[in-house]
């Protein structure tokens, strides 16, 4: 195969799935965000998480819908793009996409009970299948990483002569990479979404003309949003730092293109930003911090970290992945900070109504839209890092492509696509919370619940 | 019954229960179009209450297929995926549109009727693109070369065959889905919705039966192994006209909206169409993709062919409870079915 039809096919599949993972992470934080707020209503009585939950839901069904479409066309082309790799698949690891199937079945279940028969169950019930939403999503979020930690680490099966031989189908499930990278993929997910309903509270705020109310009601859903994104926050760091760990051990390359790392070396240093320049094998411009990447690989200061010169020059991804790695920690560690910053400032001006300032509303506006980018970074990070390999150090991705014509055509029509899908679902989304304003869906008069919320 | 047989009949399982789920969905999307602007009937709400919560549904059984095909039989997805990429991510595209649009009608009020047209027109296309599978397994339009499979469309797209498949998927599509909804209608007790849609399965039901012998007669020579294998299973094929005959009774004389059993002609033609794909389906064996995969040589191993299984009746053990409880909560009350919008 021609190496542009490789790349065609590449693209094509990447458009796919990076349209995809941000629907994804949203129907699986979203349910998540939902339970939390509709046992907070069942604990304290406080109408104004009901409001919140019913929203977050609505939102939610539109979003739900393009998630599955797109994970229905991502699934389908696995076959029509790459056809030798799922028959490999077909024969080793199966069985992640097959259970996956049933996470669907119950997401999908229990998400029409929840939208449709709300109003004839018991709000036990209403609570319990909402929660069975969230476990579905999350679910297949962890059964379809574990397929792409598989591709990472494969394992449970010999290749001879182009077929499978020796399988043991849950030694691949089981692969050495599922715990951290399942870690990893979840937490953040989470931290993702609770950022992103932070961000649209913190947007709200920040439109003038509003009743102190409506005020209140948003102070509420920020709060919430921002203790339960700082706390993932903390968990992605220590879940990705894990990641880390293991692929310096496993697959070493790729955390030497990360950090730019040409030389296997002791004390190696850890490279933030520069660019990494392939001809004079070094870093132009980065900040070195000397031996914290032996220390973060390793644990110790002289630990010895492989470079890129312990592999042949055919097998080395693309340099450009150390920007994109770069840009997911950044990320990471600015918005933990932000949450801190924002709980010192509430702890601070403790006696006030509304105690953020709009600058501080300003950066949480942009926190959703930041955290969603380094998800995006995260993966093309994980896959372009693996290349050539499309599983690793058993078949290449050139290998795997299907011999049909056309992929270039149906590219164009695809990206076409998910530019409209992306721009009706936000005027959809706009559209819809134009005509249901916050102000008339929230009790007007102050309310009084039995308790009140405690946060940090 | 050996093992790839089995792995066989789950599959075309998955097959039955998509075809089922989907000529619903679809077709009530179609309905949903045709009846948009009429006052008097409450027909396009009848269509559309159906739909709300089952299209997720349908939707998985989908999936469910690509992936069954690609654990139980992986050389024939190898050799589907390989030749399908154009018209699969035809399909694709559609789907998206469609599935899309049509929540985008629920969440805004506005341009109804446009986005209906969208989901009515794309309901009529996805599955004529669906049928399109059937000519390219019974053989005759795949070539061998360079060492991999290609499809030559230009001579799937001129062949009678094509379109006789597409026809009967097309026509049987209607026909259930007037069936399903004029019993769905039944339920809401809303005479004028039952009539309208026993009406239409009452005449789409003997075009389904032109159709389907027009696919008989349209099987080109070149899968001529498939008719006279066909012929071999005439006495399912017999029983399955039996009962699209009991079907076609209770309509005719159904025309009493409190009348319970009306729903036997929505069980017989259930029936009726699952004998008809066990008699395809045992004709079509030992192949999957003709002539070059069959069940046996495009089989998996026998260590994921056991965990597959294991997987699946564990998982169905688990659902079965969730999916009671749906069918009690949308299809069987009337509270929710008789809802006005
Ligand atoms: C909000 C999103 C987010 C944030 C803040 C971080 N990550 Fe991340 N990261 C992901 C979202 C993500 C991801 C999208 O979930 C990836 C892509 C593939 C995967 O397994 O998870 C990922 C992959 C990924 C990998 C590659 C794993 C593999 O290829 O198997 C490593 C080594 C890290 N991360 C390490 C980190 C570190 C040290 C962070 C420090 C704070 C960090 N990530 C923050
Ligand atoms: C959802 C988040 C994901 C995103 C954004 C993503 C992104 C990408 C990108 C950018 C590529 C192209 C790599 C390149 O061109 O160099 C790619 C390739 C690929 N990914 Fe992922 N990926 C995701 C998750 C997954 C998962 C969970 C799987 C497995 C089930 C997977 C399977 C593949 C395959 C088979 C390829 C093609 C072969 C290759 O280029 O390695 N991806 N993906
Ligand atoms: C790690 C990245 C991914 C995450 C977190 C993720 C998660 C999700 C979630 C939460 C949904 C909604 C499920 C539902 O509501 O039914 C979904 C849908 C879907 N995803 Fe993904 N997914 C990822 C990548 C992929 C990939 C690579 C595939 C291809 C095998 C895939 C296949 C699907 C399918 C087929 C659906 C639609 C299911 C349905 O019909 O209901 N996903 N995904």
């Amino acid at each position: 195969m021609s190496p542009d039809h490789v790349l065609l096919a590449r693209t094509l599949f990447a458009t796919s799935l990076a349209m995809h993972i941000i629907y994804a992470t949203l129907g699986v934080g979203i349910p998540l965000m939902v339970t939390v707020a509709e046992v907070t209503y069942a604990l304290t009585g406080d109408s104004d998480y009901a409001i919140m939950a019913k929203r977050w839901t609505r939102g939610f069904t539109v979003l739900l819908a393009v998630s599955i479409t797109t994970g229905t066309t991502v699934a389908l082309q696995l076959s029509l793009l790459w056809p030798r790799f799922m028959q490999v698949v077909g024969q080793v690891i199966a069985l992640p996409f097959l259970i996956e199937i049933f996470a669907f079945f119950v997401e999908a279940l229990f998400m029409s009970i929840y939208v449709y028969a709300a109003d004839r169950i018991p709000h036990r019930w209403r609570i319990a299948s909402v929660a069975f939403v969230a476990v579905g999503a999350a679910a297949s979020a962890l059964l379809i990483t574990d397929a792409n930690a598989f591709m990472n680490t494969p394992r449970g099966f010999r290749m001879v002569e182009g077929r499978a031989v020796d399988v043991h189908p849950w030694q691949a499930v089981f692969n050495p990479a599922l715990p951290t990278e399942d870690a990893h993929v979840l937490v953040s997910a989470y931290m993702t979404v609770a950022f992103i309903t932070a961000a649209v509270a913190a947007h709200g705020l920040l439109r003038r003309a509003h009743s102190d109310r409506v005020r209140e009601h948003q102070y509420k859903a920020l709060m919430l949003s921002l203790a339960l994104g700082g706390l993932f926050g903390i968990f992605t760091a220590i879940a990705g730092d894990a990641s880390g760990k293991f692929i310096a051990r496993y697959q070493p390359e790729k955390l030497a293109v990360a950090e730019g790392l040409f030389h296997t070396q002791a004390h190696a240093p850890l490279v933030i930003g520069g660019w990494v320049d392939g001809v004079h094998q070094r870093v132009i411009g980065g900040i070195e911090l000397p031996g914290l990447l032996s220390w973060l690989a390793t644990d110790r200061f002289d630990g010895v970290v492989k470079g890129l010169d312990a592999f042949p020059r055919d097998t080395w991804p693309p340099l450009y992945v150390h920007l994109l790695f770069d840009a997911m920690v950044g990320i990471g560690m600015l918005l933990v900070l932000l949450a801190i910053a924002a709980w010192l400032v509430k702890t601070v001006r403790r006696g006030q109504r509304f105690p953020f300032p709009r600058w501080l509303l300003w950066l949480v506006a942009a926190s959703g839209p930041l955290a969603m980018a380094a998800i995006e970074c995260g993966w093309i990070y994980a896959e372009v890092a693996r290349q050539p390999w499309i599983i690793y150090h058993v078949m290449r991705t050139a290998d795997a492509v299907t011999p049909a014509p056309y992929v270039g055509v149906l590219c164009v029509l695809f990206v076409g696509l998910y530019i409209l899908l992306s721009v009706g679902t936000v005027l959809v989304m706009r559209g819809y919370f134009r005509r249901h304003p916050l102000a008339e869906e929230i009790e007007p008069g102050p309310i009084s619940p039995r308790r009140v919320v405690w946060l940090p | 019954m050996n093992e790839p047989l089995w792995g066989a009949a789950v599959l075309w399982t998955a097959v039955f229960i998509y075809a089922m789920a989907g000529s619903i969905d679809f077709g009530a999307g179609f309905w949903s179009m045709v009846y948009r602007r009429e006052k008097d009937t409450r027909a396009s709400v009848i269509a559309n209450r159906y739909l709300s919560p089952l299209w997720e549904v349908t939707n998985v059984f989908l999936v469910l297929f690509a992936v069954a095909l690609v654990g139980m039989f992986p050389s024939a997805a190898y050799a589907l995926g390989s030749v399908l990429l154009v018209p699969g991510n035809l399909i694709l595209i559609l789907l998206t549109i469609r599935t899309v649009f049509l929540v985008y009608t629920h969440a805004v009020h506005r341009h109804q009727s446009g986005l209906r047209t969208v989901s009515g027109i794309t309901g009529l296309v996805i599955p004529a693109l669906l049928m399109t599978v059937f000519p390219v397994a019974q053989g005759g339009f795949l070539r061998h070369t360079g060492g991999h499979w290609t499809l030559s469309l230009a001579s799937l797209f001129s062949h009678w065959t094509t379109y006789s498949y597409i026809a009967l998927g097309l026509t049987s599509e209607l026909y259930l889905s007037s069936l399903f909804l004029a019993d769905y209608a039944r339920v809401a007790g809303d005479d004028s919705a039952f009539q309208v849609y026993r009406r239409n399965a009452l005449w789409l039901g003997p075009v389904t039966m032109l159709a389907a012998l027009f696919t008989l007669w349209a099987i080109p020579s070149s899968a001529a192994w498939l008719r006279r294998d066909l012929a071999g299973q005439s006495t399912l094929f017999i029983a399955s006209a039996a009962c699209f005959l009991v079907a076609m009774a209770v309509l005719w004389r159904g025309s009493d909206v409190r009348r319970r059993w009306y729903r036997l002609s929505v069980v017989a033609s259930v029936a009726q169409y699952a004998l008809a794909m066990i008699a395809y389906g045992r004709a079509h064996l030992p192949y999957l993709v003709y002539p070059s995969f069959t069940i046996a040589n495009s089989f998996t191993n026998m260590e994921m062919f056991r965990a597959a299984v294991l997987v699946l009746l564990i998982g169905i053990a688990i659902l079965f409870p969730g999916f009671v409880w749906f069918w009690r909560l949308f299809l069987e009350n009337k509270g929710y079915v008789g809802k006005l919008e």
